[in-house]
């Protein structure tokens, strides 16, 4: 049984190997961008049932923006929901047979972290500006310096462990269990992946904008009390 | 058999089993906490499956830490190559 923890080299570009996970993960992107084409391309004021279902989606993906951020989901709506999208498209892609899903790789998942843990800093200076931003590591008091510094470190690292950890191990139940049981054995344990991925996606979304929020309300001066109770944000 | 690789494949086994205990416990603690919250207050259901749901994430992640550990141990042991 393939190690886990390697990717599989599907062929070479010049010296550059390009692996499998590579592949469907273009393969996804151009699936979702050309999905997201065809259904917004005639948009109107009254909604046929193919518009009703994406602003059901839209608006979900809104309200748990509005819920967690306290404020106008418009600049996150973009990053945060793509995020989502891409993650449970790239969890359920392991239904196609033949498919290892993307997100049950250590790169994959730390390329997303990665991303998490630039926005995170894009929009704290957006927001706040380069030097609200840096006073933002200060609060509540300079002692906390070092301390909030590496919980931005762990917490990517723990965002992408725990992704790669519960696809992975979904992928790896499965290959085992029907390495030794029949065909449609691990038909139960596929149901159950899916769920996974689902509240994995859900999670992964949430606590990016979680992380985005934090900063963001670290560095405003919004009086204590005045913002719902937030779930905390170490990792 | 060498004994680097009877301890690995032991400690592995090891890492789990005893790894999940706690986040085990835990999310059973913080589920039935949950539960006991949407009892008394069910219109605040959202934001306490929200929360929930970001809780468990957190505390499984030391489940998940030991799954990688024990991963790394019976696959990219640095000891037995």
């Amino acid at each position: 049984m393939n190690s886990p923890l390697e990717s599989v080299t599907a062929f070479h570009v010049g010296p550059i190997p390009v692996t499998t996970a590579v592949i469907i993960t273009w393969a996804l992107m151009a699936a979702l961008a050309l999905t997201a084409f065809l259904l917004t391309r005639r948009l109107t004021i009254t909604p046929t049932a193919r518009q009703t279902v994406i602003e059901l989606l839209v608006e979900a993906i809104d309200s748990q923006i509005h819920d967690i951020a306290g404020s106008s989901p418009a600049p996150y709506r973009g990053f945060v929901g793509t995020l989502f999208v891409f993650i449970l498209a790239a969890n359920w892609s392991s239904l196609l047979p033949g498919v290892e899903p993307p997100t049950a790789n250590l790169e994959t998942d730390a390329a997303l972290a990665l991303l998490v843990f630039l926005s995170v800093i894009w929009f704290g200076v957006r927001r706040a500006g380069l030097a609200g931003y840096l006073k933002s590591f200060a609060t509540p008091n300079p002692f906390m310096i070092p301390l909030n510094l590496m919980e931005s470190v762990t917490r990517t690292f723990s965002m992408f462990v725990r992704l790669f950890g519960n696809v992975m191990s979904g992928v790896f139940v499965i290959g085992i269990v029907a390495s030794l049981a029949g065909l449609l054995v691990p038909i139960p344990l596929m149901a159950l992946d899916m769920v996974t991925g689902l509240i994995q996606a859900y999670i992964f979304a949430v606590l990016a904008m979680v992380f985005i929020a934090a900063t963001d309300s670290g560095s405003a001066a919004s009086p204590p009390g005045a913002t719902s109770p937030r779930p905390s944000s170490k990792g | 058999m060498d004994y680097l690789s009877l301890a690995s494949i032991l400690s592995a086994a090891f890492a789990v089993s005893f790894g999940a205990i706690g986040p085990a416990l835990a999310e059973g603690r913080s589920v039935a906490a949950a539960m006991d919250a949407i009892a008394r207050q069910p219109e605040a259901a959202n934001t306490i499956s929200r929360t929930l749901f970001v809780g468990l994430a957190m505390i499984e992640t030391t489940a998940i830490y030991c799954l990688v550990i024990a991963l790394l141990l019976l696959f990219a042991n640095p000891l037995l190559s």
